[in-house]
């Protein structure tokens, strides 16, 4: 009987998500979703004052309320010795303040009630007295002498000084110079504003001694293992579950003061006690992104070959130096900040300062610094290209390193895995018409009409990463997987990672049905309960293709090799005669006696080799030898509008390569969030905070992220440059996007001006700020 | 904060449903927590967001601006009564086919928008369904495939096919 073969949806097929029946149909399963028997809520008090100190709370009022049980403040946590708790940057941060806070919206009691009204209803009640302190809000003035000390357990507001690259190579190259550029460039404080606020349900079970914790996180495992250590709960008693998570781009790597605060009312109560952040105090007190004030400068001959780069930073970090770095990196990976350029020498110093704001820093889909590393070449590339009177692609081009010289060692140390930086903006430039743009550009010009064309050729890096240098608190920073083929031929897979949204559940899948022959629906993917899932650290950074991904592959190939000792066994044939065709083993010139991999994994349980175990599993933990670098190049065309300053983006082009790409439909739907997202950044978004440490940006009336009115039709195209050391040639691509765009929106708008004198413009580019320009050179409607 | 409480009867994706609810609930915490209808999300405290779009009578509303007593007597869906016997409904179908959702988060709300959008205008233009859907926020998508997405569906609504199963 002709059986027909079972469709496979191996890697590379643009395949629907195995994820999306449940969220089409309301059956998500989100932290908020969770409702547990005589579960409390947990709501909190939080600072008026960016600096104070706490005279007095009185809870009676807030007590004597109908359904509340319970205010927590930092002097219960500190009998505990939990007011404070480490940060991933071998900080600590305050849990709840026992007398100083430190920031507007920061955490000061919590209030534990039956449902979530009676616990607001408690927060209402609750008095804090207040003695305000001086406030600092600015890292240039935090560094100053005499500036407000923000910590009251520190004397100074320095977190750290890196800086990488040889100083005084950079310093020759500036003297060998024909044209030096140099320019401030602040990258605005972003919040990533995912559409799932953070939050989580703390269930202890005082005759297990176990705590379950459902909570918003990106890194569960690391969780686990943290909350073990400084709790001394055994590891063993703690089970952290990321169930569905609604957006994540970061935010959610960070252990946020409430998750604590809830595990301890639960632990106290004996119930269940859920704590979920409505959005203004999500907004006012979690991780931003951004805030670094840089100097960029660079060194070139009159050709427009570049000589030298050198780039200084101050960085804000908040009251509390927690960034979600890997803990060897306290700038992230901003070293990457040659970026596509073939220099001899480059030097990047970045100074971080405490100030009167919420800790943060990394989050906003940055890779780790590496948004603001791309924004920072990309931006100065431009300028320099102005002050040469060059057209920015030639200047690009001149530069880039050529395709014949990869791995390639960056100024700054990386060793580039592959790359091919001119087909990627050859293509762009083509597609987009280059050449007509700028003629089109040019008659506009002279009726006075204000058009620009952006290019951004960015270098990512992702994939964190090599245990040798990659590591948080000490957890080397491979990830893993875990394959179980059952006997009917169909599998479960498990990985250290967790999607928030990026469709694991099919990606995963796609790759074991790419080493394996499984059908894609045959294969059930899970992460992200740490009582099941192998120990991974997470997925944030574009790290999860590169890491897990590639588990997967190896986890495979491991269950592959055991599948052809049982073959050749139900061959009777020797192991070195067999042939693998993707799901099925036969002896070479014998295609139509072949076993498939449903028939091996069935003899795997039920007939297999006498001297081999049972089952057909494997795991791999997975450390990539190096990080991979994807690349591409964008081309934005704007129109401004003269009466109103609003710019309107005509055309966006994405020329990606991020190597082998698993599913096309996915990959295009990360690039054209992220892009969403970089046009936010560059003309939308910002926090800003006024001399008293008030934040001006904290809901969404007053923080505007994109709608699909302001956003373009994003235009994608790609090449693809495997990844020499990935077991299957990807190399990310979540975070592409928000790396490169920002660059190429700017730019556009600086060459809309340029004509005018106008070399930068600092984000976001909101319409009165444009406009102020346009007035001030005289060109304003 | 003396709280008066009302008995309410709501017909929700068909079925009457009856509660008391004190006269402070939000409609959408009515919907999440009194009828464990969780599909319909809180994603904003200022009413920009949309995640908790449901339709009440007719009307695409933000159920966290309403009072769960102002739903009294009125017929109300959310998106779990869009898929009818174990088919999709064309605009969940078009949110799958597309690639219109991510984190999933946003889905709810956009799916109800989407679905109130083409009941008032079968045959949009892409600037309509922008339009449109610019009181629902989406952090993920970048916003085009939710856009092709609600094509999709007006095409299908059109010229009905056979739909797709809901699993």
């Amino acid at each position: 009987m002709a059986v027909e073969a079972p469709v496979i949806h191996e890697m590379g097929h643009a395949i629907k998500r195995k994820e999306d029946p449940r969220f089409i149909q309301g059956h998500g399963n989100y932290v908020d979703d969770i409702k547990l028997p005589g579960m409390l809520h947990l709501d909190f008090v939080r600072s008026t004052y960016a600096h104070a100190k706490i005279t007095r709370i009185n809870a009676e009022k807030a007590l004597a309320h109908p359904g509340v049980l319970a205010v927590v403040t930092g002097k219960d946590l500190e009998a505990a010795g939990l007011a404070w708790m480490p940060t991933l940057m071998n900080d600590k941060q305050m849990v709840l303040p026992t007398d100083t806070v430190v920031y507007q919206g920061q955490e000061v009691a919590g209030v534990v009630a039956e449902d979530r009204y009676a616990a607001a209803d408690g927060v209402a009640l609750v008095e804090v007295e207040y003695e305000s302190l001086p406030v600092v809000v600015d890292p240039r003035k935090a560094l100053e002498p005499g500036a407000p000390v923000v910590r009251p357990d520190k004397n100074t507001n320095a977190v750290f000084h890196w800086e990488a690259g040889d100083k005084q190579a950079v310093d020759k190259t500036f003297k060998e110079a024909d044209v030096v550029v140099k320019q401030d460039l602040y990258y605005p404080r972003i919040h990533v504003s995912y559409m799932e606020t953070i939050g989580c349900v703390a269930q202890f079970d005082s005759i297990a001694g176990k705590l379950t914790m459902w909570m918003t996180t990106q890194a569960p495992h690391a969780v686990r293992t943290v909350a073990s250590l400084v709790t001394h709960i055994p590891e063993n008693k703690i089970r952290i579950v990321s169930p569905d998570i609604g957006g994540g781009f970061g935010g959610k790597v960070y252990v946020y003061p409430g998750y604590v605060v809830a595990a301890v009312a639960s632990i106290k109560t004996g119930r269940p006690v859920k704590y979920i952040n409505d959005r203004s105090e999500d907004h006012q007190s979690t991780a931003f992104g951004r805030d670094w004030y840089m100097t960029a400068e660079l060194a070139a001959k009159r050709d427009g070959r570049i000589l030298g780069l050198r780039i200084n930073t101050t960085s804000d970090h908040g009251a509390f130096f927690g960034d979600a770095n890997p803990s060897k990196f306290p700038a992230g990976l901003f070293s990457i900040c040659t970026g596509s350029y073939d220099m001899k020498a480059a030097y990047a110093e970045v100074n971080g300062a405490h100030t009167n704001k919420p800790p943060g820093g990394i989050t906003y889909r940055c890779s780790f610094r590496v948004t603001e590393a791309a924004y920072a070449i990309e931006r100065i590339v431009d300028i320099l290209a102005h002050k040469l009177n060059m057209d920015p692609a030639e200047l690009r081009k001149k530069n880039f390193v050529p395709a014949d010289k990869f791995p390639y060692k960056s100024a700054l140390g990386w060793s580039y895995d592959s790359g091919n930086y001119q087909a990627a903006m050859d293509k762009a430039l083509k597609k987009i018409g280059y050449a007509e743009l700028r003629k089109e550009q040019e008659e506009k010009r002279k009726r006075g009409e204000l058009m620009g064309i952006g290019i951004s050729s960015f270098t990512e890096i992702v994939g964190a990463g090599p245990a040798n240098t990659f590591d948080i608190l000490g957890l080397k920073m491979f990830d893993s997987c875990e394959i179980r083929i059952h006997p009917t031929g169909t599998a479960i897979a498990r990985f250290g990672t967790k999607s928030q949204g990026q469709g694991h559940e099919t990606t995963y899948a796609q790759i074991i049905s790419e080493e394996l022959g499984l059908p894609v629906d045959a294969i059930t993917v899970e992460e992200g309960d740490t009582d099941t899932a192998p120990y991974g650290l997470g997925t944030y950074a574009s790290r999860s293709t590169p890491t897990a991904g590639a588990a997967a592959a190896m986890a495979s190939r491991k269950i592959q090799a055991k599948a052809k000792k049982i073959a050749a066994y139900l061959l009777e044939a020797r192991e070195e005669d067999l042939v693998w065709e993707r799901g099925k083993f036969f002896v070479k010139g014998s295609p139509d006696k072949a076993k498939t991999i449903q028939d091996i994994a069935f003899a795997a349980y039920t007939n297999h080799p006498p001297d081999l175990e049972a089952g057909l599993e494997a795991v791999h933990y997975y450390n990539p030898p190096n990080m991979t670098f994807p690349f591409g190049t964008y081309v934005c065309v704007v129109d401004i509008d003269r009466g109103t300053g609003e710019v309107k983006v005509r055309r966006f082009l994405a020329v990606d390569d991020c190597g082998n790409i698993i599913n096309p439909l996915i990959v295009e739907g990360q690039i054209h969030g992220a892009l969403a997202m970089g046009f936010g950044t560059a003309f939308m978004e910002e926090i800003k905070y006024d001399s008293d440490g008030n934040q001006l940006g904290g809901n969404f009336m007053d923080y505007l992220i994109p709608t699909a009115v302001e956003t373009p039709r994003w235009e994608t195209d790609k090449t693809v440059t495997p990844s020499p050391h990935h077991p299957f040639g990807a190399k990310g691509v979540g975070e592409s996007a928000t790396v490169g765009s920002p660059a190429a929106y700017v730019n556009a708008v600086v060459d809309a001006l340029s004509h005018l004198g106008v070399t930068h413009v600092d984000m976001p580019l909101h319409p009165w700020r444009v406009w102020q320009i346009l007035k001030d050179k005289g060109v304003a409607l | 904060m003396n709280m008066s409480r009302h008995h309410i009867s709501v017909t929700v994706n068909g079925n009457k449903r009856e509660a008391d609810v004190d006269s402070r609930t939000l409609l959408v915490h009515f919907i999440r927590e009194t009828l464990g209808l969780t599909g319909t999300h809180i994603g904003c405290d200022t009413s920009n967001c949309g995640a908790c779009t449901v339709i009440l009578d007719g009307k695409a509303v933000k159920s966290c601006t309403i009072l769960a007593v102002q739903a009294e007597g009125k017929e109300m869906l959310t998106v779990e009564g869009l898929a009818k016997d174990g088919k999709l409904h064309p605009v969940q179908e078009g949110f799958w086919e597309k690639h219109g959702l991510q984190c999933g988060f946003c889905t709810p709300g956009m799916l109800m928008t989407s679905y109130w959008l083409l009941q008032k205008n079968p045959n949009p233009t892409e600037e309509e369904i922008r339009r449109g859907i610019s009181g629902n926020l989406c952090r993920c998508t970048g916003y085009v495939k939710i856009v092709e997405a609600v094509q999709y569906a007006a095409q299908k609504m059109r010229q009905p096919e056979a739909p797709v199963p809901a699993r």
